[in-house]
C-alpha cells in the first residue's frame, strides 16, 4: 500500500498526504446536508435537534466501531443483526434474577456477544472458513437460539434501570446524552487501540497480507479471533444500549444495522479489502448516515424512496473516492 | 494421471453436491406422510417430487446466478431483491390473454438482466467492490419492488392459467418447475461454459490479472456473469408468483433468498475465492439446502425449535463445505 497507510506517523508526510480525501468528502457531506436541511427547516442547526441526532448515531456508531475493526482484517462480520438482538435480549433476561441480575445486565449481554464474536473468530482464523459465511451461518443459528428463547419461556423483555440509564437518559452532565458518551469512550478506545498499541498496527499488517504479518512474528490468528470477539461484543453492547432506549428488547431489532454499519465504515474510506482506514472515517460515515436516514424521514419521504435515494447516494459516494486501481 | 481423474477432481464439489442431496432427498421422501399413507406408488411420489421440485427450483434459480458472479470470484447480495423486485414485477405483467403473459414473462426477465447490468457496470467501470456495490443496488431495487407492491397483491387480469401450468405436470408425472431447469442448464448452462467468455469467467475468478495479461475478455466475462445473475434471480421471482399468484415486497425474504443463494453456492461446492465449481454444483447445492429444510416438516419439528434447526444444520453444513483448514498443505497455505 502506499501512501495511505494510517499508522504511519503523520507528522513526517507532506500536508497534501496528511488529508484524507475520503474522511474530508465525508465532512464535506454532512455540512453539506446540514445545509440543505436547513434550508428546509431551521430546526435543523438547532443543538436539541444535533445531539437527539448523535444519540441515535451513538447506537450505529458502537456497532460500527467492531465493524470497523473486523472489516480492517479483510474480514465482514455479518452475524451483527442477531448479536445486536441477542444482546439486548440477554440484557433483558439478566434482569429478571433480581436487583445483582439488574446491576450485572450490562455486562452480562456484553458476555453473550463476544461468545457469538468468539465462534466467528474461531471459524474464520482457525477453520479457515470465509468470514462472510461463518458469520451468516452464526447469525441464523443466533436467530433460532433467540426464537426458541422467546416463545418457549415467555422472558422478561423489558430493560432494566441502568440500560435505561445509559441508553435513554443524559443525566451524566452538560445536558449530552448518555449514549454520546459512551459512544465518546468507546471511540477514544479505539483509537487508542488502533493508533497506540502492536494489536492496532497488527490488525493493519493482517489486513494488508496475512502472511506478511504472520512472517514477521505476529499471532495472527489469536489477534483476529479477539477481533471478532470484540465486535461481536460492541455489537451486542449496542443492542444493550438500544433496548435501553426504546425499553424493551423485540425480536429483529437488530436488522435495521447490519447495511448502515457497513455502509458507515466504508464510506470513511475503509478499504472492504482491510488494510486501510481511520476510526475518524467511520465517526464521519455514521454521522452521514444517520443524518441522511433522518432527514430522508424529516421531509415524509415514503419507506421506497427512502431505501432508493440511500443506495444511490452510497453508490455514488463510493464512486467519488472508493475506487480501485486500473489494470495493467 | 487419467483423463477422467483430472475431470473427477474438478467435478468433486458438484458431485458431492448430487451425493448429499440424493441423500436427503431419500430420506425425505421415505418419511414423507403422504408416501407413508398412501403407499409408494407413481402417483404420491410424483406429488411429493412436484412439491419439491416447485419450492426447491426458485432457490434453485436464484443460486444458479449467484454462481456464476461467484465464479468471477465476486459476490452478488442483490439476487435476493431481484428475487423481489421481479416477483412484484410479474404480478403486474403476467395478466391477460397467454400470449400477453408471455410477453409480460419475457418482460419480468428482461428487467432482471438490467438490474443485474447495472450491478456489472458499476463493479467493472466504477471499480467498486461487488458487496458494497450489490448491498446498495439491492436496497435501490428493494426500494423498486415496495414502491409497485406497498401491499401484497396481484393484478385483476393475473393469468392463473399459465401459472398453473409452470407449476404443474408435464404428461402428469415430470414437474414443469424441474423441466424448465434442466433446460435451462442445458441450453444456457453448458453452451455458455464452453464458450470464450465461459473460459474468461473462470479465468477472471482464478486470477484477474493473469485473464488480463492473457488479453481474456474479462469485462465481457464479468458483465455477462452479472447480467446472468439477474436474470436467474428474476427467473426464481416469476416462479414465486406462479406459485402464489401474488406479489409482496418482504424485506426479510429478499435477505433470506440472498443468504440462502450463498448457502447453496457453497453446499454446491463453488469456491468463494473464484475460479472453481459451476452452476449444476449451485442448483444441487439449492435443493439439498431445501430437501434439509423439508426434513423439519417430515420429522414434524415443533415450530418454536425450527430456526434453531436450521441454523445448526446450515452451520455445520457450510462449515464443513468451506472450511479451507482440511485442505492447506503447510503452515503458510493456511494465510495464503
Amino acid at each position: 500500500m502506499t501512501d495511505t497507510v494510517t499508522s504511519t506517523p503523520a507528522a513526517r508526510l507532506p500536508l497534501r498526504q496528511r488529508i484524507d480525501l475520503p474522511v474530508v468528502t465525508a465532512f464535506a457531506c454532512i455540512v453539506l446536508l446540514l445545509i440543505l436541511g436547513s434550508l428546509y427547516s431551521p430546526n435543523f442547526l438547532s443543538p436539541q435537534y444535533l445531539l437527539q441526532q448523535l444519540k441515535v448515531g451513538a447506537f450505529l456508531g458502537i456497532i460500527a466501531t467492531g465493524m470497523m475493526l473486523v472489516i480492517l482484517l479483510g474480514q465482514i462480520d455479518l452475524s451483527v443483526p442477531w448479536t445486536v438482538t441477542l444482546g439486548a435480549m440477554m440484557g433483558c433476561a439478566a434482569a429478571s434474577w433480581g436487583p445483582a441480575g439488574a446491576a450485572l445486565a450490562i455486562p452480562f449481554g456484553i458476555l453473550c456477544g463476544v461468545a457469538i464474536g468468539l465462534v466467528n473468530g474461531f471459524g474464520v482464523a482457525y477453520l479457515r472458513i470465509p468470514s462472510m459465511i461463518i458469520t451468516l451461518a452464526v447469525n441464523s443459528v443466533a436467530q433460532g437460539l433467540m426464537v426458541a428463547y422467546t416463545g418457549g419461556f415467555a422472558p422478561q423483555d423489558s430493560a432494566p434501570y441502568p440500560m435505561k440509564f445509559l441508553g435513554a437518559l443524559s443525566s451524566l452532565g452538560f445536558g449530552i446524552p448518555n449514549a454520546v458518551l459512551v459512544w465518546i469512550v468507546v471511540g477514544a478506545l479505539a483509537v487508542f487501540l488502533l493508533t497506540r498499541t502492536s494489536f492496532g498496527r497488527a490488525v493493519y499488517g493482517i489486513g494488508n497480507r496475512e502472511t506478511a504479518a504472520y512472517l514477521s512474528g505476529v499471532p495472527t490468528q489469536r489477534l483476529v479471533m479477539i477481533a471478532f470477539a470484540i465486535s461481536g461484543g460492541l455489537a451486542a453492547f449496542g443492542g444493550v444500549l438500544l433496548a435501553g432506549y426504546a425499553g424493551k428488547a423485540a425480536q429483529s431489532m437488530g436488522d435495521p444495522y447490519l447495511l448502515p454499519s457497513i455502509a458507515a465504515v466504508v464510506l470513511g474510506g475503509t478499504s472492504i479489502l482491510g488494510g486501510r482506514g481511520s476510526y475518524l472515517g467511520t465517526v464521519a460515515g455514521v454521522i452521514l448516515i444517520t443524518l441522511l436516514q433522518s432527514i430522508l424521514s424529516v421531509m415524509q419521504m415514503q419507506e421506497f424512496g427512502r431505501q432508493i435515494i440511500y443506495g444511490i447516494i452510497i453508490v455514488a459516494m463510493l464512486l467519488l473516492y472508493g475506487r480501485d486501481k486500473r489494470l495493467r | 494421471m487419467k483423463e477422467w481423474r483430472f475431470w473427477l477432481s474438478e467435478q468433486r464439489g458438484t458431485l458431492l453436491a448430487v451425493a448429499l442431496f440424493v441423500v436427503m432427498f431419500s430420506i425425505y421422501v421415505g418419511n414423507h406422510p403422504a408416501i407413508i399413507n398412501k403407499g409408494f406408488t407413481v402417483d404420491t411420489v410424483s406429488n411429493v417430487v412436484q412439491t419439491a421440485a416447485n419450492k426447491g427450483s426458485m432457490l434453485a434459480f436464484v443460486a444458479m446466478g449467484q454462481a456464476f458472479v461467484v465464479i468471477t470470484a465476486g459476490i452478488d447480495l442483490s439476487v435476493g431483491m431481484i428475487f423481489l423486485l421481479a416477483n412484484c414485477l410479474a404480478s403486474y405483467l403476467v395478466a391477460g390473454p397467454t400470449a400477453l403473459a408471455l410477453v409480460g414473462v419475457v418482460g419480468t426477465l428482461a428487467a432482471g438482466a438490467l438490474c443485474g447490468a447495472v450491478n456489472g457496470l458499476i463493479v467493472i467501470f466504477g471499480r467498486l467492490q461487488p458487496i458494497v456495490v450489490t448491498i446498495a443496488t439491492g436496497g435501490i431495487y428493494y426500494g423498486i419492488a415496495l414502491w409497485m407492491r406497498p401491499n401484497p397483491g396481484s393484478s385483476p387480469g393475473f393469468n392463473s392459467d399459465l401459472a398453473d401450468a409452470m407449476t404443474g405436470k408435464l404428461f402428469d408425472i415430470v414437474p414443469t418447475s424441474l423441466v424448465i431447469l434442466l433446460a435451462t442448464v442445458v441450453i444456457i448452462w453448458i453452451p455458455f461454459r464452453r464458450s470464450e467468455v465461459g473460459r474468461a469467467m473462470y479465468a477472471t475468478g482464478s486470477s484477474q490479472i493473469a485473464a488480463y495479461m492473457s488479453g481474456m475478455p474479462i469485462r465481457r466475462a464479468k458483465f455477462l456473469a452479472y447480467m446472468f445473475s439477474g436474470i436467474f434471480a428474476a427467473m426464481g421471482g416469476l416462479l414465486l408468483t406462479f406459485t402464489t399468484y401474488s406479489g409482496e415486497a418482504l424485506a426479510a425474504d429478499g435477505g433470506n433468498y440472498t443468504l440462502f443463494s450463498i448457502a447453496a453456492v457453497v453446499l454446491g461446492g463453488v469456491s468463494l475465492f473464484g475460479g472453481r465449481g459451476s452452476a449444476v454444483g449451485a442448483l444441487f447445492g439449492a435443493l439439498a439446502f431445501r430437501a434439509i429444510g423439508d426434513l423439519l416438516f417430515v420429522f414434524a419439528i415443533d415450530a418454536l425449535w425450527q430456526p434453531l434447526f436450521q441454523g445448526v444444520v446450515l452451520f455445520v453444513a457450510v462449515s464443513i463445505g468451506a472450511a479451507r483448514l482440511f485442505r492447506v498443505r503447510n503452515r503458510l497455505d493456511l494465510f495464503g
